[in-house]
């Protein structure tokens, strides 16, 4: 694996432990997940042990150590989503693309996940399509929602 | 201490003035999160090339709070009031334009009007200068209507209303202001002294004094001493933190230079949750504007304080929003807390002296410094000084941020300002507080809302969420829901916690799904209140709350659940079934187009019918009913 990138990104940071979840954050921005051997050569470069690094890459949500489809869906959960029906846009979700959350679609077209609320509360249900935040959503929609991003 | 650099102050606060005013129109688009979600950015597009090649000035803006009525825009023509216009449409958007290149006011569809805008202190400016048309009075002021008239706006004064990424808007709005007077005037005591008498208590949940806390981390032994702003917003159903982040950034910045003056601070971090990445962008254009203006940096406005702020993104963890989990993330490690039988105001950040506030908290603190402590000590209860950001969200009319002073009550926060329940439902219970909170029943709306009464009532204020439920709310389901949240929340590190709250929900999923036993109750009660006593952190120790506070207002809807197998609200699937009441049924089949699994059958104007042994429950049908035919039991 070309590691160029992965060094182009430590080189903005501290060579210093607090400099890691940086360092992951955009080595996740790049790829959408965290291949195995950018975190071994990271603890290389940090000189931290690679436990630690794996420690901090699966404790935190916001990384994954599997490659993501094109499209990231993501169904808010939060408690306002949540007590407007978040469940039923999740299952049908799930019919749709025949996938679980944290899964990805063989196609590789579509990753599903949960997130714990984005602060969209006032528009709940709400859904995210890669940056795109969709505010009300009715499980109706989805279907036609999904084929704009075929 | 003197400032040399007052002219920059009033070179910026006179750059913001036109920005503000000019003498072309002025239109803004609430562009936070929120009003992207429905459809900012396509109505901001539509109003810059409806407006290419005149002058009218197009400005993105943060929230106001009426989220509800996102996408929100102001047009200003000057000399004539503000209009402010609710869920707009690029249609409409290229018309208010057109209208505005030729100076005509639409008074059609306009929410509200502002003849004046009156920041919380500074100059006032009058915006209705020339003669007005006489059918403007049609059009109520924004500050008169019902979702505004109860608010005041102290953390919030500048949201949705100055360009987040303008720092002489913010000047202009009487920003940075306070830290002048700060460096010029008082010493750190002094400040201490002002955010002490002023009563302001912390705003992130636990509602510990300011002013003693940054006592205590002042007088703490070893260098350096840290600031942090804790914006980890972590609580769902809450997002007022994440409004001022988009909407007034510098309010922030200029509250934590002011603390890190008063503690004696070289450096500062903001913790900002990994969910908010346009907060961090507007974070850091922020910090950037300030540095290059002399207001961060070695010599603050010449004042020889010098003191900087980094950004530090979390990695989306709950409970990275307690403080010492939150440190631990700072150094990078996994965010785990630790017992705090030494204080972080004494051992924090790298074992250093740090000092913790949240976003609304650091909000409010140039708005003590400017207007005085006596002016915020008058608002709000003998013991919960000045106003709390709540959001008010859920099964609610108006939903949306609403900033009022403490001590207004359940009910009129609910009915008053936010229009009652969505649909003219029955109200049945608030969550406050997120999943450290609590419900609180209907029957105490006239509980004031402060930090003693909410705690007392078994919830607590937490950060300010306050998700409203109306009658289809099963509670034991959302005791589930909160469980399950704080099960994949919890960090493992203590036993009480990682193995109380696995336990805890195994049983109410077996509740939920009609597998009760007589005995969960009890169990339920045992383990929550070993939680509350042996968890290592706050998180731990406050999980049960949404257990034990639905236990103690709704235990019938438990037992319901566990003797007769029924779920009164009709949510836990297991245990409802549905059918279609002949007598209410058009026989419209709006139910059976909807339906996923094709289960509803049924002739055109007749009475349809649910197959039972196809249908999965999942309340489609029930949801898209006009005729209220689909009825649960």
């Amino acid at each position: 694996m070309d590691l160029t990138k992965t060094d182009e990104i430590i080189k903005q940071y501290e060579i210093a432990p607090q400099s890691l979840i940086a360092i992951l954050q955009d080595v996740q921005d790049e790829w959408q997940y965290l291949p195995r051997e950018v975190l071994e050569h990271i603890a290389t470069r940090l000189q931290i042990p690679i436990s630690q690094v794996f420690r901090v890459a699966t404790f935190y949500s916001a990384f994954t150590l599997q490659p993501r489809g094109r499209h990231l869906i993501s169904v808010c959960t939060g408690t306002a989503c949540h007590v407007r029906g978040s469940g039923r846009l999740l299952e049908r979700l799930q019919k749709l693309l025949q996938i679980a959350p944290g899964e990805t679609t063989p196609d590789k077209q579509f990753s599903l996940e949960t997130v714990h609320c984005m602060g969209c509360c006032a528009l709940a249900p709400a859904v995210r399509i890669d940056e795109k935040v969709f505010g009300e959503v009715a499980v109706g929609q989805l279907p036609d929602l999904l084929e704009k991003y075929e | 201490m003197a400032i040399k650099q007052q002219s920059t102050l009033d070179t910026l606060r006179e750059q913001g003035r036109q920005r503000l005013y000019p003498d072309v129109p002025r239109i803004t688009v609430g562009m936070a999160t929120c009003g992207q979600a429905a459809g900012a950015a396509e109505v901001y597009q539509a109003l810059q090339e409806a407006t290419q090649g005149t002058s009218i000035a197009v400005v993105p803006v943060g929230c106001r709070g009426y989220c509800q009525r996102e996408p929100l825009v102001d047009v200003r023509i000057p000399g004539w009031p503000r209009l402010i216009y609710a869920q707009v449409t690029p249609d409409q958007a290229r018309e208010l334009a057109e209208a505005a290149s030729n100076r005509q006011l639409v008074l059609d569809g306009a929410l509200g009007r502002e003849d004046n805008d009156k920041p919380l202190w500074g100059e006032e400016q009058i915006l209705a200068t020339d003669s007005v048309p006489e059918q403007i009075d049609t059009i109520p002021l924004l500050r008169d209507i019902d979702f505004y008239k109860h608010q005041v706006r102290i953390a919030t004064r500048n949201c949705g209303i100055i360009d987040p990424a303008s720092l002489p808007e913010y000047v202009a709005r009487g920003g940075y202001q306070a830290l002048a007077k700060v460096l010029e005037q008082m010493t750190p005591e002094e400040v201490i002294e002002e955010i002490t008498a002023s009563g302001l208590r912390g705003r992130g949940g636990g509602g510990f004094p300011t002013g003693r806390k940054w006592r205590s981390c002042r007088e703490a032994k070893g260098e350096p001493h840290y600031v942090i702003c804790n914006a980890d917003e972590g609580d769902p159903g809450a997002y007022m933190d994440r409004s001022i982040l988009e909407g007034d950034p510098h309010a922030v910045l200029e509250g934590m230079i002011i603390g890190a003056y008063a503690i004696g601070s070289p450096q500062g971090y903001i913790y900002v949750r990994a969910e908010y990445p346009l907060a961090v962008s507007t974070l850091r254009e922020a910090i950037n504007q300030a540095r290059t203006a002399g207001l961060l940096g070695n010599d603050i406005l010449g004042s020889g304080f010098a003191f900087d702020i980094d950004i530090v993104r979390g990695g989306g963890a709950f409970v990275c929003g307690e403080s010492t989990a939150l440190m631990a993330s700072v150094e990078g490690r996994a965010g785990e807390p630790r017992s705090k039988y030494v204080h972080t105001v004494e051992s924090g950040l790298w074992d250093k002296p740090t000092n913790l506030n949240n976003v609304e908290t650091w909000a409010n603190v140039p708005a003590i410094i400017a207007q005085g402590p006596d002016w915020f000590s008058s608002i709000g209860t003998e013991k919960s000084k000045g106003t709390k950001v709540f959001s008010a969200v859920g099964n609610v009319q108006n939903t949306g941020l609403v900033e009022v002073p403490m001590g207004m009550t359940l009910h009129e926060l609910v009915y008053d300002v936010c229009g009652g329940v969505l649909d003219g439902r029955e109200l049945k219970a608030i969550q406050t507080g997120g999943p450290s909170g609590g419900c609180i029943p209907a029957e105490l709306l006239d509980l004031p809302i402060d930090y003693e009464h909410l705690t007392e009532a078994g919830s607590m204020m937490g950060s300010g969420g306050m998700i409203v439920m109306d009658d289809r709310t099963c509670m034991v389901e959302l005791a589930r829901y909160f469980t399950e949240f704080l099960v994949e929340e919890s960090c493992g590190k203590c036993g009480p916690c990682r193995e109380g709250l696995y336990q805890m929900l195994h049983i109410l999923t077996d509740i939920t799904q009609g597998r009760g036993k007589p005995e969960y109750i009890e169990q339920l009660e045992e383990l929550g209140e070993l939680l509350s006593w042996a968890s290592l952190c706050a998180l731990g120790g406050t999980a049960a709350n949404p257990v034990l506070s639905t236990l103690r207002y709704f235990r019938e809807e438990y037992e319901a659940h566990i003797y007769d197998k029924k779920c009164p609200a009709g949510v836990c699937q297991e245990l409802i079934s549905y059918r279609i009441d002949p007598e209410a049924c058009t026989g419209c089949h709006l139910c059976a187009r909807n339906c996923p699994q094709q289960a509803i059958v049924g002739d055109p104007k007749e009475p349809h019918q649910i197959l039972t042994e196809k249908c999965i429950k999942c309340g489609i049908c029930r949801e898209v009913c006009k005729f209220d035919a689909v009825v649960v039991e």
